[in-house]
């Protein structure tokens, strides 16, 4: 509504959706229509990892919509993340049938090899396709809505926050590794056969599930520009830079925040179901504290508070980490490490700050002083 | 901007035997004070006398452990939190100057404008057609109408506290609670702020904190002089100076 830094966001907003939009286009038809012999070819690999960078955007995007908006650092949004994929895999381990190692018609092979006789309850209904994608949002959606609402109406904040996130992406990782929880312990959730009827193996569904991604992180990003444009989106900025004025200006700063990381937590869930059946494997690694930090990095590199920033920053940050874990497998983590020092320190508008001109102020990483 | 339809209450403000204690230290101690509608107020006192408790304890951030805090005569206080309390029209300008650092001027006062503050709401709805009109008018109040589009935080500090000041008239509470207003200006931005002050009041009842005598004295108004979380004396500001005890605690040691 007001003031041109919005408008200059807008024009940068609007070359990425004409970017994905191209990327959407032109991936599968590099893979189905361009002959193998040609060098303009792509391989379905490659399509399947684009797909896989793509719902890592949409994590990301995630991310940055708590952090870079309303100043909430989550350190376990993998978690989520993590849990829609489980009910993503869960109903893909329902559509394995008897097709499986042991031939059961009901229990996954897991089951079997523990001995078990019957399927847990909470296994029933995710061999419906909806019943299952409404858990992929709903679950992570509950839980970060009891989350929060006891972490933001107890005011915990900062780095308090930051801490007991990270200990519930850790918390789970460990009930996820526990046989007896029922989600295939160590190894996960995996041999997976086919999705809605299409085998995960054929390149068509592949593809299906790339344009899938894209079009979710299209519709994700969308929807967050479009709250982050409101006047909600300004009450978070408010919330951001200065918590105990906005309180003070009557907002109640604790819906706000749970508004915002219950809808962040639902997205990170659409970006793990996405990215399961394209991966073929979720196991509680997913739930790994390092995995909620990498995306803590990729949003600080591509730029923090700009959602398309998060969005740069997981595909160029995701792409350079397949690059350099084949070509240098052993110096990777410590490249990712110097990454994001050298984005804190030189770059804190992250790499899209580069190119934008000087026009909107960078979100203020410490403006906790309010007497 | 007084709500109309509404009975004039006969203390906006009214504090019996306040007393909060930080882990025995008595931040204040058996507190009672009235404002009446309208008023400006100026609360004096030295360091520790319990002047950010006193603001603390009227916008909820803190609980009393004893006495009684209403507003309006009849709403009790303690019974609410700070942004219930804001919006029973109660607003507070901190002492160090708080605006939304990345959000334009003109923003900052939108934020603040009198209005739902529902999640839905703020994210369905756009503000009412005149919230321009009124955002003018509070920006021509507050000498920032050339800033308009500038960032917050790239205010000077004179202009964050006005800018502050500005964001409290548009929430257009009934008692506007001022900490420290002068701290850090030129002697130029104090007259104007001192003026402001005195202009708003009469629309809505202001207590002013102030270390400043000259501001309060520019103030022209009720003295009320705290010391160890009590109140020492009240009065003008003539008449407080003559005060035995107010010397004392000023000049004494």
């Amino acid at each position: 509504m007001t003031g041109s830094p919005r408008l200059l966001n807008d024009a940068a907003s609007r070359w990425l959706l004409a970017g994905l939009g191209m990327l959407i286009l032109v991936v599968p038809l590099l893979n189905l229509a361009v002959p193998e012999t040609s060098p303009f070819h792509l391989s379905t690999y490659m399509v399947s990892l684009f797909g896989k960078y793509l719902c890592l955007a949409l994590l990301a995007l995630a991310l940055d919509l708590v952090w870079g908006y309303a100043g909430i650092l989550s350190l376990g949004h993998g978690a989520f993340f993590a849990l829609g994929g489980y009910a993503m895999g869960m109903y893909l381990m329902r559509q394995i049938g008897s097709r499986g190692v042991y031939g059961n018609p009901l229990l996954p092979d897991f089951m079997v090899f523990l001995n078990w006789q019957e399927l847990p309850w909470y296994w029933y209904g995710f061999d419906n396709f909806f019943f299952a994608a409404l858990m992929v949002a709903l679950v992570p959606g509950v839980l970060a809505f009891a989350f929060g609402w006891f972490a933001f109406r107890s005011r915990v904040t900062g780095v308090y926050l930051s801490i007991i996130t990270q200990a519930l992406a850790y918390a789970l990782m460990l009930a996820f590794f526990r046989n007896d929880m029922g989600f295939g312990g160590n190894n996960g959730l995996t041999d997976f056969k086919e999705l809605l009827g299409f085998s995960l193996t054929s390149a068509a569904t592949k593809n299906g599930l790339f344009v899938g991604s894209g079009l979710a992180l299209i519709a994700g990003f969308l929807l967050c520009r479009w709250v982050v444009v409101s006047r909600l989106g300004r009450v978070l900025v408010a919330v951001r830079d200065a918590e105990s004025r906005t309180r003070f200006m009557g907002y109640r700063v604790e819906h706000y925040k749970l508004f915002v990381f219950v809808l962040s937590a639902v997205l990170a869930g659409i970006a793990g179901a996405l990215y399961v059946p394209q991966v073929g494997i979720i196991n509680p690694g997913e739930f790994a504290p390092l995995a909620s930090i990498e995306v803590v990095v990729w949003v600080a590199v591509g730029g923090r508070g700009y959602l398309y920033g998060a969005i740069v920053g997981a595909l160029l940050v995701n792409y350079a980490k397949t690059w350099f874990t084949g070509a240098f497998p052993e110096i990777w983590l410590f490249l990712l490490g110097g990454l994001f020092v050298v984005s804190t320190l030189f770059l804190p508008r992250g790499v899209v700050g580069l190119f934008g001109q000087r026009r909107q102020p960078p979100p203020s990483a410490a403006t906790g002083g309010n007497n | 901007m007084l709500e109309t339809g509404r009975h004039l209450p006969t203390n906006i403000l009214y504090l019996e035997g306040v007393t909060v204690s930080f882990d025995g230290f008595k931040a204040l101690n058996e507190l009672s004070l009235a404002v009446a509608p309208g008023e400006l107020r100026a609360i004096i006192g030295p360091n520790g006398a319990g002047k950010t408790t006193f603001m603390d304890v009227v916008t909820g951030k803190v609980r009393p452990s004893a006495g009684a805090v209403f507003f309006r005569d009849d709403i009790d206080l303690t019974r609410h939190d700070e942004a219930e309390i804001a919006r029973l029209g109660i607003g507070r300008k901190f002492q160090k100057p708080t605006v939304i650092e990345s959000l334009s001027v003109a923003e900052n006062l939108e934020l603040a404008l009198r209005g739902e503050r529902g999640v839905f709401t703020t994210l369905l709805r756009r503000h009412a057609h005149d919230a321009r009109e009124r955002i003018d008018a509070i920006l021509a109040r507050v000498g920032l109408a050339a800033q308009r589009a500038r960032p917050g935080g790239a205010l000077s500090h004179g202009q964050k506290q006005w800018l502050e000041i500005g964001m409290l008239l548009a929430q257009s509470p009934e008692l506007l609670l001022v900490d420290e207003p002068a701290a850090g200006m030129t002697d130029r931005e104090t007259e104007l702020t001192a003026q402001l002050l005195r202009e708003i009041s009469g629309e809505h009842s202001v207590v002013v904190v102030e270390h400043d005598m000259t501001f309060v004295k520019a103030l022209d108004c009720r003295v009320t002089v705290l010391h160890e979380g009590h109140m020492l004396a009240e009065g003008t500001l003539a008449h407080v100076q003559q005060d035995e005890r107010v010397i004392e605690v000023y000049l004494g040691r």
